[in-house]
């Protein structure tokens, strides 16, 4: 597992039934979280789920109208200074300054952050450099790209080297590259320690980086564990195949059928067919059916459900759908045929 | 030095000694703080100078207005000058405007999402208004001098006065400015948005200054308003400013002045405090 560089076994992030209200609307209705040091867990919802709520609880900019919630062992409302020295956050939308040099901004938050000023521009110059902005330290942020406006604000709450650090949609907006350079940083963090939080709208992003993943609607979480965990809730697997063409769709229909334990989807066109197993041990039953039924096989593959059925099955709707081209948007994952 | 202050995981650090500085009374950060935030708010302006532009044009096209166009007749009495008569209300209505950019200028961070990340970090919790407030009152000084050197040239001219008294009248006049800053700070945080900001933190001004002895005497007005234009505040600093600059009674003024300046500075400075506290970026 990851390296804990805390001999402290307390968990990073304790929070018991937080409650959060705008006015009359409830946004958080009694969020239950737990995440351990030097794990990456993922806070996955829909909009308006109530993940930015969540984290700006957590990262001591609202105070809960109930519940509580300890980070790093402080109390968020009660040691929320000590705290705030000692995490670090990037919000939804970049929050840099946009009239200021990406150096004099990273300079400014060093010294906000009570580091003498030589050393806040030292530091500010590693960061820099850490994220391929050197080049770009003396232009105006105002001037610099989506990509290189969110690394900014990324490097802003590495400042001080936070132990826990909250990210609130950290690729949202960014272009594939881009959003793989930002999972690459942030895998390169976790290795090195730090723990992460974050909220994504992304099922895949979840799946790619969070160790545990808390699925949220409605301002509680709905179901809590690893991206297997949550696939496993949705029942075993899926198989699918694609006979030769002119086979025998009715007999292979009913190999499957006799296999499987659900309906199975046929797709005439494609040659395709789909049913949900069990476990992978139906797959050899399955060739000895359809060898017996005479059909060819041209392939036959069993994939784990997607997160994104975790969230159908869960909530009975579709999470957000995400926009194209998307990294690991791959065929792997994105093949299923909803019944 | 302290020690643990989050500075252990090597992925985020490199080789620079993030162990923060200690060993400050909270009032020194305080002040720390609020200057970090100054310097960058004045970079701002020099940056982006048209906010500075505009602040000058538009008081400069008042005394031009107000001497050539209305002057003739307005009476201010024998013996005075109109243009020594207007100069002191200018000064006091420029750097009332002049303030009410704090709160713009605060309402901007906040839609610009920076109102989060500085709430975030560990700085002082009235840094970021300090700081700004602190930035509007150089920019202010900046202001005043250079329409002090207009004035001059269109003809105004200090009397029965000595250096003192002209540096005084500064002073009150800057201090003034400082307090109604943070009334605009109040209500640069107390509204929800920018535009807001704008209207709302400009219109109750419009009455204060105009109704007041700045640009013309008090007994040309309308009987029911001057109990109001003779005793409001900017009244009060403008008679104690223009005795410091063109002679006349002083004390009464004077200390009015100060007392109105603090006595706004101790209630708004709180308050927008802790609007500052309870808000969030949008
Ligand atoms: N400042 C606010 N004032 C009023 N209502 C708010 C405010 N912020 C959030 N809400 C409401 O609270 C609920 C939760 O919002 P929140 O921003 O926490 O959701 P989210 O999961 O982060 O959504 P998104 O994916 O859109 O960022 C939503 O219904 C939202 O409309
Ligand atoms: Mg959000």
């Amino acid at each position: 597992m990851r390296a804990v560089t805390d001999t402290n076994s307390r968990p990073a992030v304790l929070a018991e039934g937080l409650r959060k209200s705008y006015g009359n609307a409830p946004a958080l209705v009694g969020l239950d979280l737990l995440v351990a040091q030097g794990t990456v867990h993922g806070l996955l919802g829909p909009n308006g789920a109530g993940k930015t709520t969540a984290v700006r609880i957590l990262s001591t900019l609202l105070r809960p109208d109930g519940g509580r919630a300890e980070v790093l062992g402080l109390d968020v409302v009660r040691s929320a200074n000590a705290l705030r020295a000692r995490i670090g956050l990037a919000g939804q939308y970049a929050a840099v300054d946009e009239r200021l040099t990406g150096l004099e901004n990273l300079v400014m938050f060093g010294r906000l952050y009570r580091l003498p000023v030589r050393r806040a521009r030292a530091r500010a110059e590693e960061l820099l450099e850490r994220f391929d902005l050197s080049d770009a330290a003396g232009k105006v942020v105002g001037a610099y790209s989506g990509g290189m406006r969110r690394r900014l604000d990324l490097a802003a709450s590495l400042v001080i080297a936070p132990r826990m650090l909250f990210l609130d949609e950290p690729t949202t907006g960014l272009d594939p590259r881009s959003r793989l350079a930002m999972w690459e940083v942030i895998g390169d963090l976790v290795r090195d320690g730090t723990t992460v939080l974050l909220t994504t709208q992304y099922l895949e992003e979840a799946d790619q980086l969070a160790d545990r993943i808390s699925v949220i609607d409605g301002g509680r979480v709905i179901a809590e564990g690893t991206a297997d965990d949550l696939k496993a809730r949705v029942g075993g697997h899926r198989l699918d195949l694609v006979i030769a063409r002119g086979g025998d769709l009715a007999a292979a229909a009913e190999v499957l059928r006799a296999a499987g334990t659900g309906l199975v989807d046929v797709d005439h066109a494609g040659w395709r067919l789909s049913v949900p197993v069990p476990g992978a041990r139906v797959l050899a039953e399955v060739i000895r059916g359809l060898d017996a039924a005479d059909v060819e096989i041209v392939d036959v593959a069993l994939h784990r459900p997607s997160l994104d059925d975790v969230f159908l099955t869960l909530t009975g709707r579709r999470a957000e759908e995400e926009p194209a081209g998307q990294p690991g948007d791959d065929a792997t994952t994105r093949d299923l045929v909803t019944t | 030095m302290t020690t643990g202050t989050g500075t252990v995981a090597p992925g985020a650090g490199g080789s620079v000694d993030l162990t923060p500085l200690a060993g400050r009374g909270s009032l020194t950060w305080g002040l720390l703080d609020a200057w970090v935030i100054a310097q960058r708010n004045l970079r701002h302006t020099w940056r982006v100078p048209d906010m500075l532009v505009f602040s000058i044009i538009q008081p400069v096209l008042f005394v031009l207005l107000f001497v050539y166009v209305f002057g003739g007749a307005i009476n201010v009495g024998p013996g005075l000058n109109y243009v020594d008569f207007l100069m002191p209300g200018v000064f006091v209505q420029t750097v009332i405007f002049g303030a009410m950019l704090t709160g713009l200028g605060l309402a901007e961070d906040r839609q610009r999402g920076l109102l989060d990340r500085f709430r975030s970090l560990p700085m002082s919790r009235s840094a970021l208004l300090a700081g700004r407030t602190l930035s509007d009152l150089v920019r202010n000084l900046f202001v005043v001098l250079l329409m002090l050197a207009v004035g001059l040239a269109i003809g105004f001219r200090f009397h029965h006065t000595n250096l003192a008294k002209v540096v005084a009248g500064f002073g009150i006049l800057l201090l003034f400015a400082y307090a109604f800053s943070w009334v605009s700070a109040t209500i640069g945080m107390a509204v929800s948005s920018v535009e807001a900001a704008q209207s709302g933190g400009f219109i109750w001004v419009f009455p204060l200054v105009f109704a007041s002895s700045a640009f013309a005497p008090v007994e040309s007005m309308p009987g029911w308003l001057q109990p109001f234009a003779e005793n409001q505040p900017v009244s009060v600093v403008v008679s104690a400013v223009r005795a410091l600059f063109i002679g006349g009674p002083l004390a009464g003024d004077v200390i009015a002045s100060l007392a109105w300046s603090v006595g706004i500075i101790a209630v708004f400075g709180p308050l927008s405090v802790r609007f500052y506290r309870r808000t969030v970026s949008r």
